[in-house]
């Protein structure tokens, strides 16, 4: 049995939901923004990275809670794309199915293990490119490939920093 | 009222969210085809949000940069030679400091030479303090904003070329399109042949010649440049280099490497208006403006077209067509092809045929998010 699992009255198991420091959820998706516009100037290989998805997926599979996931994707999509040129909703819509896909996988089986968390992060990354890709054909017109060899590496280097990430991000909790 | 059972809410509220996004893009690109801006109130306060911290980042990494050139660097000439520890110590910050100094002097050089070649000319230097947060979209954010007098579609360059154009303005900052992105798109011409066709970006480090027959001949290594029809870019700045030519019907497909190097951008000039440029090159006058055409290179049909192509550049989600036969008596008067079905008619051992080097005629009844990357055929 997990250390993190507990017992309801009835008797069966279910994995624990996590709770956050006040503000926590919201400080950690601002700086994944500023930090997502401010580190490719310098290192432009950073541009691989998605802080904004690694933060929804965290938070998803943390809180496990479906609405308030795909609710917090949507934020983060939404002001993701308000600092683009894109049209609001393109990342938004993305990261909102991120979010309810994360917390209802969340629900379901154990990710705190790290490799369990790579994988993860490896396929929702996927998944978004994948959304975007299909709501720009359909929506903008656009006729750019659903997959490539960089969305591949991308996904690869975002499981790899996610793991990372989500060690500093579990100092977050409430024990 | 029918409930919804508690494990199917969350179900019905992505649904519900999914749906209102939809509708929302929907209506912005209903607002982008009438050039109507409704989210600007909304990413101009999370812009004004986010370069608070963009800027003290900024301020951060070059104090840290500075720290680690002017001291951490150090350590490994302190293990050496202690007794010249000092001196040494004492040379290399000086050393580093000058290197940084001349690294910066450099740029600064660079970015004078050309303010000084261009005296009349108003330009605004501006420094990168952001890109864009999604890496679908190639945007930057300078420091200089409407307080500067900066205004949206003004050129920004660097003394290597192009760069993009300003794409939204906010009080203290501003947002660049860079070349690469997919909606960007400049008038440019083939330095040597004089062919002109846009060159948009693909998302990617290299850039698209779009419009160039397949007839035409291109080699790799020719200099690209702006062609001025855009109303944006002066004539003969670089644009870049043709790296790949593939065969292609009717058009050659032809990728460019940028002339500035857009993923590393720390300093640019924003070109403040075109008309600056040109009082320089051209004294004001009617009789300078009616000897211009005469002036002009020999491309009567590209000037023709000059007005198609800067619509075309600055809606790039225009739909254009392949030159192709069109019938006299339904061909309509465009700004491509001003004369009307009966000046047409008066000339009938002319063929009605587009130019071949011309980017075709935007066709207005087209639908406005239809991709730019290629004529329908």
């Amino acid at each position: 049995m997990n250390v993190n699992d507990t017992f309801d009255i009835r008797g069966e198991t279910h994995i624990e939901v996590y709770k956050f420091r006040g503000g926590s959820i919201f400080v950690a998706a601002a700086l994944a923004l500023v930090l997502q516009a401010l580190l490719p100037v310098y290192f432009p290989k950073a541009a691989l990275l998605d802080f904004p998805l690694l933060v929804t997926i965290y938070f998803g599979l943390s809180r496990r809670n479906p609405s308030s996931g795909l609710l917090l994707g949507t934020l983060i999509g939404l002001l993701q794309d308000s600092l683009s040129h894109a049209p609001l909703g393109l990342y938004g819509i993305a990261k909102t199915i991120v979010g309810y896909t994360a917390s209802s996988i969340g629900a379901r089986l154990d990710t705190e293990h790290p490799a369990a968390r790579f994988a993860l992060t490896v396929i929702f990354f996927a998944l978004q490119q994948f959304v975007v890709g299909l709501t720009e054909r359909l929506l903008l017109a656009h006729s750019g490939a659903l997959f490539s060899t960089r969305v591949a590496i991308a996904a690869g280097v975002n499981g790899i920093i996610g793991v990372l990430l989500y060690f500093v991000l579990d100092r977050l909790r409430k024990s | 009222m029918v409930a919804i059972p508690s494990r199917h809410k969350s179900l019905v509220l992505l649904a519900g969210v999914i749906l209102i996004q939809v509708l929302a893009l929907a209506i912005q690109i209903k607002a982008r085809a009438a050039q109507v801006d409704q989210t600007g109130v909304i990413r101009g306060w999370t812009v004004g949000f986010v370069s608070p911290f963009e800027r003290t980042g900024a301020w951060t990494v070059e104090k840290v940069r500075g720290a680690w050139d002017h001291y951490f660097a150090l350590s490994d000439t302190a293990k050496e030679n202690e007794r010249l520890r000092e001196e040494n110590q004492s040379l290399k910050l000086q050393v580093n400091d000058l290197q940084t100094k001349a690294e910066e002097g450099g740029r600064l050089a660079a970015l004078l030479e050309f303010r000084q070649s261009h005296r009349e000319i108003k330009m605004i230097p501006a420094r990168v303090i952001g890109t864009s947060a999604e890496p679908a979209s190639q945007v930057v954010y300078v420091d200089r904003g409407a307080r500067d007098g900066i205004k949206k579609d003004m050129g920004v360059i660097t003394p290597d070329g192009v760069v993009g154009k300003v794409s939204e303005v906010y009080g203290s900052a501003a947002q660049i399109l860079l070349l690469s992105d997919k909606e960007s798109g400049v008038g440019a011409m083939l330095a040597d042949s004089r062919i002109q066709s846009p060159v948009g970006g693909m998302g990617e480090p290299l850039l698209n010649m779009k419009y160039v027959a397949a007839d035409d001949e291109v080699k790799t290594g020719e200099r690209v440049v702006t062609s001025g029809m855009d109303r944006i870019f002066p004539k003969d700045l670089p644009v870049g280099t043709v790296v790949e030519v593939k065969p292609g019907m009717p058009f050659k497909k032809i990728r460019v490497r940028p002339a500035a190097n857009l993923e590393r951008l720390e300093e640019v000039i924003i070109l403040p208006s075109l008309e600056s440029f040109e009082m320089m090159k051209t004294p004001a006058g009617p009789e300078d403006s009616a000897k211009a055409p005469a002036e002009m290179p020999k491309q009567p049909e590209s000037a023709k077209s000059a007005g198609a192509e800067r619509q075309a550049e600055r809606k790039p989600a225009r739909v254009r067509k392949p030159p192709e036969r069109i019938p006299q008596e339904t061909k309509p008067a465009t700004p491509a092809n001003p004369e009307t079905p009966a000046q047409q008619q008066s000339k009938p051992d002319q063929p009605v045929v587009q130019p071949q080097n011309q980017p075709p005629t935007p066709q207005p009844q087209a639908k406005p998010n239809e991709p730019n990357t290629g004529p329908q055929r």
